[in-house]
C-alpha cells in the first residue's frame, strides 16, 4: 500500500499532509510506502503503477470535518496544471503509462488557515491530523479500505 | 474606461501557480489593452531577515515546489561569498552541478511532456477533454512519448534525491560547499539509465524540432516580437547554467553588457514598479525602462552563448541559430526547441559528471573570511535567478533581494499576450482557441507564478467577462 501526502509546511494548516506522513512513518506499518512532497507529481504514476491500494492525503480548505475519505478514479482532467495535479490524474497516467489497476482513495485533512510563512499547525488542524491518522493506520493495518462507506466522514 | 469590456481568465491553466490575464476590449470588440497579472508570493524577502545565514538555502527552497533546487543552489552560491569562499572544492562543485542539470532536465521534460505536447500534438484548437498529458497517454499514437516523459522527469528527481538528500527541501549545498559526495550505489544507478535518457533526449528535441519547422508560417508571428536577452554565461562565451558573468544582447545579436560580474548585478540592472501589477518590471540600466527589458530562459540563453561545451546540444545549438542566420532567434514559440536543446546537454553534462572521479571525492567544504554581502546566480530552468543577501555580525541576514525568472519575463509575457490578443481577438468573437492561444503564449515561457496553497478545491479555471464598470458579464468555467 502506497501513501502519498503532499503540502507546504510554510503555508500553516497546508502542511497537514507531510505532518500526517512524518507520523505515518514513525508508526513504520509492514507493507505500507510513505512518501511526503510538495505536490502530486507525473512521477507519482510510475510509484502508484507499483502499488495495488494507493491512499492521496492533502489538506482540505473545504468540506467536513476532521476529514474526508472517498474513492478516487483515473481521470482525465481537464484543469490540470502540474502545481495543481490531481489524484486522478495521477492515478489516470499509472493506468494509462504503466497499466496499474488498482484502487486510489483520497483523504483530504480539514485545514483552517493556510497563511503563508506560518511554520505550524493550527490547534484545531492538530486535532484533525491526529483523528486522520488513527483512521489511516486502522485501515492500513487491516489491509483494505473496501467495504467502508465512501466517503466516509467522522465528526 | 467608458465603452470598454473587459475579459478576463484566471487561473491560466497548465501554468505553474495562479494568474489572471485581462483583455481590455471596447465597444467595437477591438482590443485596447492586454495585461497578465500575476499573483504573487509576496513577503519572502522579509520572512528570510532575522534567519541565521546557514539555514537560508534550505528555507528558500519554500519559495516554490517546483524550482526548489534553483533557489538552494541560488542562495548558497550567495552564502559562499559571505562564508568568503569564492571557489569551490571540485567534489562541491561537480556535485552542484550535477544537482542542478538534474533540476533541468526533469523541469524543462514536465513543462515539454506534460504542458506544451498537447498542445502541438492535438493542436491548439483541440478538445480541451484530450487536450492534456492523458490524452496523450491515452493516444496510441502519443502514449510511448507520456511514459518517457514520466521517466524523465523521474531520472531528472532521482538525481536530485542523490546530491540534495531529498527530492524537495534537499540540504545538499551548504555555504562553502556541499554535505556529501555521491555514494558508489548512486552512480552505478544513475549510470545505467544515462544513455537512455540522451537518446530519448534527442529523440524529443528531432520531434520538437520538426514540429516547429512544419509550422513554421503560423508560429514565426504567434506572440513574437524582437527583443534583448539577458543570461549568465562562462567567461568564454559558453552556455553555463551554473556560474558565470552576466551577458545581454539586443534583438541583432549585439552586446549589451558582457563579463559583468553577479556582484555588481545592480550596475546593470534596476527593476521598475507599476501600479496594476504586484510584479516588478526589470530593465538594463544603461538603456532605461522603456527598451531596456529583455527575455531570459531557454530562448535567450541559445541567444546569448557563444557556443555549448557538449557535442550534441552544440550541433542543435547551430542549427537552432541558423534560423534567423545566425542572429538572435525572436520567435517566441522556439522557446520549445531552444528548451530541449538543453535537456540533450543537461543529460550530456549528467553522463560527464557521473563519469568523474571527483564527484566521489572526499574534501567537501571550504572556509573562507567572513564578508557581510554575498549574491549568487544560476540560470534556473525558467531563467537568470538572482539571490543577495546582506548578513550582520551575528550571522543573521539583514537584507535579502531576490529577482527571479518570471519576473525578469513579465514585460515579454505581457508583449507576447498582448500580440496574440491583437492577432486572434481583436474584432472576432471569444472562443476556446483564442482563450488557449493566449496560454500558449504564456505556457512558451513556462512561468512559475509563484505557489500559492494548493489544497484541494483550489485549482479551476474560470473565465469572466467583465463590463467597463467592472460588472461580470459573462463567466465560465472548465
Amino acid at each position: 500500500m502506497l501513501v502519498l501526502a503532499v503540502g507546504n509546511p510554510a503555508r500553516a494548516d497546508d502542511g497537514l499532509g507531510p505532518a500526517l506522513a512524518e507520523a505515518l512513518e514513525r508508526l513504520a506499518l509492514p507493507g505500507v510506502t510513505v512518501q511526503a512532497g510538495y505536490q502530486f507529481d507525473a512521477e507519482d504514476a510510475w510509484l502508484v503503477a507499483r502499488h495495488p491500494i494507493v491512499v492521496f492525503v492533502d489538506a482540505a480548505a473545504e468540506g467536513p470535518a476532521p476529514f474526508a475519505f472517498a474513492r478516487v478514479e483515473p481521470a482525465a482532467d481537464t484543469s490540470f496544471t502540474t502545481h495543481g495535479l490531481t489524484p486522478g490524474i495521477v492515478l489516470g497516467l499509472a493506468r494509462d503509462c504503466f497499466g496499474w489497476q488498482g484502487e486510489g482513495w483520497i483523504l483530504g485533512i480539514r485545514g483552517v488557515s493556510f497563511e503563508p510563512f506560518v511554520e505550524r499547525l493550527t490547534g484545531e488542524a492538530s486535532a484533525h491530523l491526529e483523528a486522520a491518522l488513527a483512521f489511516l493506520a486502522e485501515g492500513l493495518r487491516s489491509g483494505t479500505f473496501m467495504g467502508w462507506p465512501a466517503p466516509r466522514e467522522l465528526t | 474606461m467608458s465603452g470598454l469590456n473587459r475579459i478576463a481568465i484566471e487561473p491560466v491553466t497548465r501554468v505553474e501557480g495562479h494568474g489572471k490575464v485581462t483583455v481590455l476590449l471596447d465597444d467595437a470588440g477591438r482590443v485596447h489593452q492586454t495585461r497578465l497579472h500575476i499573483v504573487e508570493f509576496r513577503g519572502f524577502e522579509r520572512f528570510i531577515q532575522g534567519r541565521p545565514f546557514w539555514e537560508v538555502p534550505v528555507l528558500v527552497q519554500r519559495l516554490c515546489g517546483i524550482c526548489p533546487v534553483s533557489h538552494h543552489l541560488a542562495a548558497a552560491k550567495a552564502m559562499d561569498g559571505v562564508v568568503g569562499v569564492d571557489r569551490l572544492t571540485p567534489t562541491g562543485e561537480k556535485m552542484r552541478r550535477l544537482m542542478h542539470y538534474g533540476q533541468t532536465l526533469q523541469s524543462h521534460a514536465l513543462h515539454f511532456f506534460h504542458l506544451v505536447s498537447p498542445d502541438l500534438l492535438f493542436g491548439f484548437d483541440a478538445d480541451p477533454a484530450i487536450r492534456n498529458v492523458v490524452g496523450v497517454a491515452r493516444d496510441p499514437r502519443f502514449a510511448e512519448l507520456a511514459v518517457r516523459g514520466v521517466l524523465m522527469r523521474k531520472y531528472g528527481q532521482e538525481v536530485i534525491l542523490a546530491t540534495a538528500g531529498k527530492k524537495i527541501h534537499g540540504t545538499g549545498a551548504i555555504p562553502g560547499g556541499i554535505n556529501k559526495a555521491l555514494s558508489a550505489a548512486d552512480q552505478a544507478r544513475l549510470q545505467a539509465d544515462v544513455d537512455a535518457m540522451i537518446q530519448w533526449s534527442v529523440e524529443t528535441l528531432a520531434l520538437c524540432k520538426r514540429y516547429t519547422l512544419d509550422h513554421l508560417a503560423e508560429l514565426a508571428d504567434f506572440g513574437s516580437f524582437p527583443s534583448n536577452h539577458l543570461s549568465i554565461v562562462r567567461p568564454d562565451g559558453a552556455m553555463d547554467l551554473y556560474d558565470g558573468v552576466l551577458r545581454a544582447v539586443d534583438a541583432e545579436g549585439g552586446i549589451l553588457i558582457d563579463q559583468v560580474r553577479p556582484d555588481d548585478y545592480l550596475q546593470v540592472i534596476r527593476e521598475e514598479v507599476r501600479p496594476w501589477s504586484y510584479m516588478k518590471f526589470p530593465f538594463l540600466r544603461s538603456l532605461g525602462p522603456e527598451t531596456g527589458w529583455y527575455r531570459v530562459g531557454p530562448l535567450a540563453r541559445l541567444n546569448t552563448c557563444d557556443f555549448i561545451d557538449t557535442p550534441l546540444a552544440e550541433a542543435e545549438r547551430q542549427e537552432f541559430k541558423a534560423l534567423a542566420g545566425g542572429k538572435p532567434v525572436n520567435v517566441t514559440m522556439a522557446y520549445h526547441w531552444a528548451r530541449l536543446i538543453e535537456v540533450v546537454h543537461a543529460a550530456e553534462k549528467i553522463r560527464d559528471l557521473l563519469a568523474d572521479p571527483d564527484i566521489r571525492g572526499t574534501d567537501l567544504v571550504v572556509l573562507g573570511t567572513r564578508r557581510p554581502e554575498g549574491v549568487g546566480i544560476v540560470e534556473a530552468p525558467r531563467g537568470t535567478l538572482f539571490h543577495h543577501y546582506r548578513v550582520n555580525e551575528r550571522d543573521q541576514v539583514e537584507m535579502a533581494n531576490l529577482i527571479v525568472s518570471t519576473t525578469h519575463n513579465n514585460e515579454p509575457m505581457n508583449r507576447a499576450v498582448h500580440k496574440v490578443a491583437m492577432d486572434h481577438l481583436d474584432g472576432k468573437p471569444l472562443t476556446e482557441g483564442v482563450l488557449n492561444r493566449i496560454e500558449v503564449a504564456i505556457r512558451a515561457y513556462d512561468p512559475c507564478l509563484s505557489c500559492a496553497t494548493h489544497a484541494i478545491g483550489h485549482m479551476s479555471l474560470v473565465v469572466e467577462v467583465l463590463d467597463a464598470a467592472g460588472r461580470v458579464v459573462d463567466r465560465i468555467g472548465r
